[in-house]
């Protein structure tokens, strides 16, 4: 089972959400993955605090021109749809930042003067944290594309009962590379003018996706009529209201295992986590098993 | 034309918050929202749309089901997972492939080695772009297409807009709210500008948020200033947040208390400084005479000098 917490807003608790019930799950005697995909700033190492077994690079393919080969032909540039290769007099250039890796310029080349090579553009990190697996991928900083490091993180997921994948906040790219193929969409938000336009957002594009969604209300004041009755009038199922809480806002500043500091935060989680596996169906092979 | 850009790092420190204040303070400045993923800014402004226009992205493959023979080139091509073997038939084959447009990236390989020419290729509207009237000057925005991508691209279009807005209107100032993240939005966003502010938490989360975002303005050489938001959450991180500025020269100026006020004023559709005089509204303002007299001495904004997109620097190593 692959859950995706996601979030139109920055900011609004995605790496709380999906440390914590990774922490939880593990606790209730689950296996789980926890998947950092905000691979631009990643912080769920933060409060998981994992022992890190494994390091490798996250790769790119990157065109590389063999000048002896190459005649200047520019079929390479012309196919070239992001401007990453081009002929220049007698020269072939590659831009790398540019480049998607489609592998265009490599199968239209007729002098077979195009190979690829593996560039570095960040680190993928695997370890455990208690009985929790833990995956990130860290983006090389000044890399422009994250979509292909996260797909990485993904594919590095083990055979786990639960996979929570933490994902970058937007709705472009990088939000839907990390949300597609996913077996629901926890979306996370707070009850704020600005919290609700981008939550909008966020449901159109898991809408437009085709995934099934709920949302987690996140820093919930009595005074959130307004964001509920939202709620209730577009019928958004909402999975949990989890109060506003000086106490979770400081355990976080610190970095600290939240379910740990607070109490009240980690019935919070387990409430989640229930309402959670009532909503999903067929997920019985991941109920509790004593 | 100076040009400003608020980033962050870490998604939810306040960037919007921060720059609709500094809207309200600034005189003839011309406001832009580079957060095109997640727009917020003019939940505040309460723009009124004067002039507007699609946004062209790069294309979307599309098979074209009566001409699919079901070879399979296309999926076995793609890098990006994107075909799919699930199309509806013809009367030549039960099933034919077909492309998920949001896998799709627009490389157009499977376009080019169809054998059938089944595949057509054609830019798509990934969304459009605004010139608003605001109580606090013109505004320019944009709102992407659902689950679309290109948002550097878009960023870009936003900056050059605003450029040409304040040549037009002679505006000394652009007001750039950014997006979260180090990406391709936030690279587009802060290439050439003349000076970054970053807003930051006093988190462990903003700490190593805050440092990544600093790497990233050291790398394109934007000098860059920091402001910490609701610094009394934590006793101990604002310092370490401003000690780390430090090692990458940026300056500290100043720091937000929590104040409910903020919240309070994104309610009312007002920025900060115009509905309260509390503590948050005071250090904004404060903040906003130590920006506005460094802006005086960065360099004009070269915006309108970099490509569509950003880094066009060839490795000479790789060629």
């Amino acid at each position: 089972m692959k859950i995706a917490i996601a979030s139109g807003k920055g900011g609004t608790g995605k790496t709380t959400i999906a440390t914590n019930l990774a922490y939880v799950a593990a606790r209730n005697g689950r296996t789980v993955a926890y998947l950092d995909c905000d691979v631009e700033e990643p912080n769920g190492h933060i409060f998981l605090k994992p022992t890190i077994a494994e390091e490798r690079p996250i790769t790119k393919l990157i065109p590389v021109v063999d000048a002896a080969r190459c005649t200047h032909c520019g079929k390479c540039s012309r196919i070239c749809r992001y401007g990453a290769i081009a002929c220049v007099g007698k020269q072939t250039l590659v831009f790398p930042e540019l480049c998607h890796a489609c592998g265009g310029c490599m199968l239209v080349c007729p002098e077979d003067a195009i190979q690829e090579v593996a560039q570095p553009v960040g680190q993928l990190r695997l370890g455990t944290s208690g009985r929790v697996q833990f995956i990130e991928g860290v983006l090389d900083v000044g890399e422009a594309m994250s979509p292909p490091a996260i797909r990485v993180v993904k594919e590095a997921a083990p055979d786990t009962d639960l996979i929570l994948l933490d994902s970058p906040p937007g709705t472009s790219c990088p939000a839907i590379e990390c949300v597609r193929n996913s077996d629901f969409v926890v979306l996370v938000t707070e009850p704020t003018p600005f919290g609700l336009h981008d939550l909008k957002l966020a449901i159109e594009m898991v809408k437009a996706l085709k995934l099934p969604f709920a949302v987690v209300v996140n820093r919930a004041d009595a005074g959130d009529e307004w964001f509920r009755n939202y709620c209730e009038q577009n019928r958004v199922s909402m999975l949990a209201e989890i109060p506003d809480d000086r106490a979770v806002a400081e355990a976080y500043s610190r970095g600290d295992m939240i379910c740990e500091a607070v109490p009240a935060f980690d019935q919070c989680i387990r409430n989640l986590l229930d309402a959670l596996e009532r909503k999903i169906p067929g997920n019985h092979h991941t109920k509790e098993t004593r | 034309m100076k040009e400003l850009v608020v980033v962050s790092g870490k998604g939810g420190t306040g960037k919007t918050s921060v720059v609709a204040s500094f809207a309200a303070l600034a005189e003839r400045a011309v406001l832009a929202d580079c957060d095109v993923d997640a727009a917020d800014l003019h939940l505040v402004l309460d723009p009124r749309i004067v002039h507007r226009e699609n946004f062209i992205g790069g294309g979307k493959a599309r098979i074209m089901p009566g001409h699919c023979t079901a070879c399979g080139k296309c999926g076995e091509l793609c890098r990006f997972d994107a075909i799919y073997y699930d199309g509806p038939g013809n009367g030549r084959v039960a099933r034919t492939f077909r492309v998920d447009s949001f896998a799709c990236e627009g490389c157009g390989v499977c376009v080019d080695f169809c054998d059938d020419n089944a595949i057509e290729f054609a830019p798509a509207v990934c969304g459009q772009w605004f010139i608003s009237e605001t109580r606090f000057g013109p505004l320019v925005h944009a709102q992407l297409g659902v689950a679309a991508d290109n948002s550097g691209k878009l960023v870009t279009q936003i900056r050059r807009t605003a450029q040409e807005v304040a040549t037009q209107r002679k505006l000394e100032l652009a007001i750039c709210d950014g997006s979260p993240g180090i990406g391709c939005p936030v690279i587009a966003s802060l290439t050439g500008a003349s000076l970054a502010l970053f807003v930051a938490e006093p988190t462990i989360s903003g700490l190593h948020d805050l440092e990544r975002v600093a790497q990233l303005t050291v790398q394109l050489g934007i000098p860059s200033m920091l402001a910490v938001n609701k610094a009394d959450l934590n006793k101990e991180v604002p310092q370490r947040l401003e000690n780390l500025a430090g090692k990458y020269g940026v300056l500290p100026v100043g720091r937000i208390p929590y104040d409910r006020a903020v919240t309070a004023a994104q309610i009312a559709k007002k920025s900060v400084v115009e509905s309260s005089v509390g503590p948050a509204a005071r250090a904004i303002r404060d903040i906003w005479t130590v920006v506005e007299k460094r802006l005086q001495t960065s360099t004009t904004s070269q915006v309108g000098n970099i490509a569509m997109r950003p880094k066009l620097i060839p490795r000479e190593d790789i060629s």
